[in-house]
């Protein structure tokens, strides 16, 4: 559905998005995520038509954004970043507007409202002016401008920023849940939003995309994935950090701690070691040596350490030419 | 790849209206947006009663409307180039300057609708908000129709250049609101130039420059100027090249705004 090649957008010297590429189906949610300034709201922008990129082709459902902009825009629903909208209007009438101007008139307009309204829990606040809503409320009256004409494409810009943590989980429920008839686009720095409603994330650093895949794929390229923490009652630190090394399946030794009356310790595995057989050799040591075993645990990886990893904090000083 | 496209949304559905008539729907809902925030806050209606006094406080005490004992709006329609002059830039300075304060631009301009439509929408609202208040203006007809006995088509011709004016002016103020997110700005830069627009050919300002520049240059800066075309609808006329001056002037100015649009966006 959303197509996306080389896309490129320069403001003045500085380049704001530098070759992006990617596509999404129906059916995806694609994860946009990356630190402030790394060209999330600049390429939606340019998906959504607002501003008209440097270099690059986008496609919306086979319809080029820039030769046939009236056809692409219509399949796509959009919500920009800060969810604006026009403060002189009622919750009703800013959806009454949006809807017409998606081309729905009497009956099937109201219907589509309704729906609206429903979906983003906007019934006590229909009648109110939109600049007197909290920011919650205003945030989902956007929002549900954005799906009003039930579109095949949703790009959402931050959606869930400024949101409780229940209104959070609602959103990305919505989002997970209408996912699985549309593609759509949704740009967070919430790293859990990625797993909450993901089944794809892109991460984007200064105009590039630096990685790409489903949320399982980016955490395995975390220093952390798959290693294996356990704690234990017997031996001594020294002595349990003696026999690790000793053991053919573990490439390091993490650390190893009193932790209450036992000790922790965390391995990574050995290049060579196969999918569980690092635990195993862990089992078979511990019931070797007679000690007790609390916990034995694998660990995922975190989306956050392979975020912190792969982009450079906005702090970094510039490189001196 | 184009199967995508001809899903049966709900949206796809307005697609086969056909293309002119949703753009004249387009049109509508952006003028009707427009205009029901005109009248939403309390601005509308204190605009419309400081326009309605400073018309009467003109016509009657500075143009002495009832010593001049003629059955005409002469003294009525000739003060309003000047009242325009601050009234319609301060009516069609949030056209877009607000749109990009609050970023609904960008809603706006990612809907199904081009922008043109979204500028004539808008335009068009502004404009009508304008007439509306000059409607307002008719217990004067009234009052000259009852103590005379007028000539209801000079009047008619009088309201028509009063109107195409206000246009005019409108359309200045769209293109500068384009220019920037602050309103006060807008405003300014819209009052001066419609001040050289009355002044380049108002006849105190014409005289005094003959003394200075050749004619045919007096006779070209004028020839910009809405004060001759304003003054033959006064007389009662209604001549085409005044109607395409009028029509110029706003196409040029909406045309602009366009122009300035488009820029901010591509960046
Ligand atoms: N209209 C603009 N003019 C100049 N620079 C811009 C403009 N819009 C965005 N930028 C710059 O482009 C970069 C990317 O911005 P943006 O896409 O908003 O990042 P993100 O949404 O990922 O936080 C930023 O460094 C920003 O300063
Ligand atoms: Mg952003």
């Amino acid at each position: 559905m959303i197509k996306v090649e080389n896309l490129v957008k320069a403001f003045g010297p500085k380049l704001a998005v530098n070759g992006v590429s990617f596509t999404v189906e129906r059916g995806e949610v694609l994860g946009f995520l990356g630190p402030n300034g790394a060209g999330k709201s600049t390429t939606m922008r340019m998906i959504t038509g607002f501003i008209p990129p440097t270099s690059g082709r986008i496609t919306i459902g086979g319809f080029d954004v820039v030769e046939n902009p009236i056809a692409a825009k219509r399949l796509i629903g959009y919500l920009p970043e800060n969810a604006p909208a026009y403060t002189d209007m009622t919750v009703m009438g800013f959806l009454r507007f949006a809807a017409e101007l998606r081309g729905l008139r009497g009956a099937a307009r109201d219907k589509a409202v309704e729906r609206a309204i429903e979906l983003c829990f906007l019934e006590s606040v229909r009648h109110q002016s939109i600049d007197t809503l909290s920011k919650g409320f205003r945030h989902r009256t956007c929002f549900a401008q954005s799906i009003i004409h039930d579109p095949d494409v949703l790009i959402l810009d931050e959606p869930t920023d400024g949101l409780d943590p229940n209104q959070k989980h609602e959103v990305r429920t919505l989002i997970r849940r209408m996912g699985e008839k549309k593609a759509i686009v949704f740009s967070t720095h919430i790293l859990e939003e990625v797993d909450a409603a993901c089944t794809r994330a892109i991460i984007i650093d200064r105009g590039r995309i630096v990685a790409n895949g489903t949320p399982q794929e980016l955490r395995q390229r975390s220093e952390m994935a798959g290693a294996v923490t356990m704690r234990v009652k017997g031996p001594t630190a020294a002595e349990l950090r003696d026999r690790l090394q000793q053991l053919s399946t573990v490439r390091k030794t993490l650390f190893v701690k009193e932790d209450g009356p036992a000790l922790c310790a965390r391995v990574v595995p050995s290049p060579t070691a196969l999918d569980g057989q690092l635990e195993e050799s862990l089992f078979d040591l511990v019931m070797r040596e007679k000690w007790r075993l609390l916990e034995l645990k694998t660990e995922e990886g975190r989306l956050d350490e392979v975020f912190r990893s792969i982009t450079l904090p906005d702090t970094a000083p510039s490189k001196k030419e | 790849m184009n199967t995508d496209a001809s899903v049966t949304s709900q949206a796809s559905v307005a697609a086969l209206n056909g293309p002119r008539w949703s753009a004249v729907g387009n049109v509508i809902t952006i003028a009707k947006r427009e205009l029901t925030g005109y009248f939403t806050s309390p601005v509308a209606y204190v605009f419309i009663v400081i326009f309605l006094l400073l018309l009467g406080f003109f016509t009657f005490m500075v143009g002495r409307f009832f010593q001049r004992n003629e059955a005409s709006l002469f003294a009525f329609f000739m003060w309003h180039p000047w009242l325009y002059l601050f009234l319609v830039p301060a009516a069609g300075m949030r056209l877009w300057s607000e749109e990009r304060r609050l970023h609904t631009i960008e809603l706006l301009l990612t809907m199904p609708v081009t922008a043109w439509q979204a500028i004539l929408g808008k335009f068009l609202a502004s404009w009508a908000f304008l007439a509306i208040g000059l409607f307002l203006t008719f217990p004067m007809v009234i009052t000259v129709a009852y103590l005379g006995d007028p000539d209801m088509g000079a009047i008619f011709c009088g309201y028509l250049g009063s109107l195409l004016t206000a246009g005019a002016y409108l359309s200045i103020s769209s293109m500068t609101s384009a220019l920037t997110r602050n309103q006060v700005v807008s405003f300014i830069i819209s009052v001066v130039i419609c001040l050289f627009l009355i002044l380049a050919g108002w006849p105190p300002v014409t005289d005094l420059l003959v003394q200075w520049a050749p004619t045919w240059l007096v006779d070209l800066i004028a020839s910009f100027s809405v004060w001759p075309h304003f003054e033959t609808f006064q007389r009662g006329l209604i001549d085409s090249r005044d109607l395409i001056y009028f029509i110029l002037v706003m196409v040029f100015s909406l045309f602009t705004t366009g122009v300035i649009i488009r820029s901010h966006r591509a960046g």
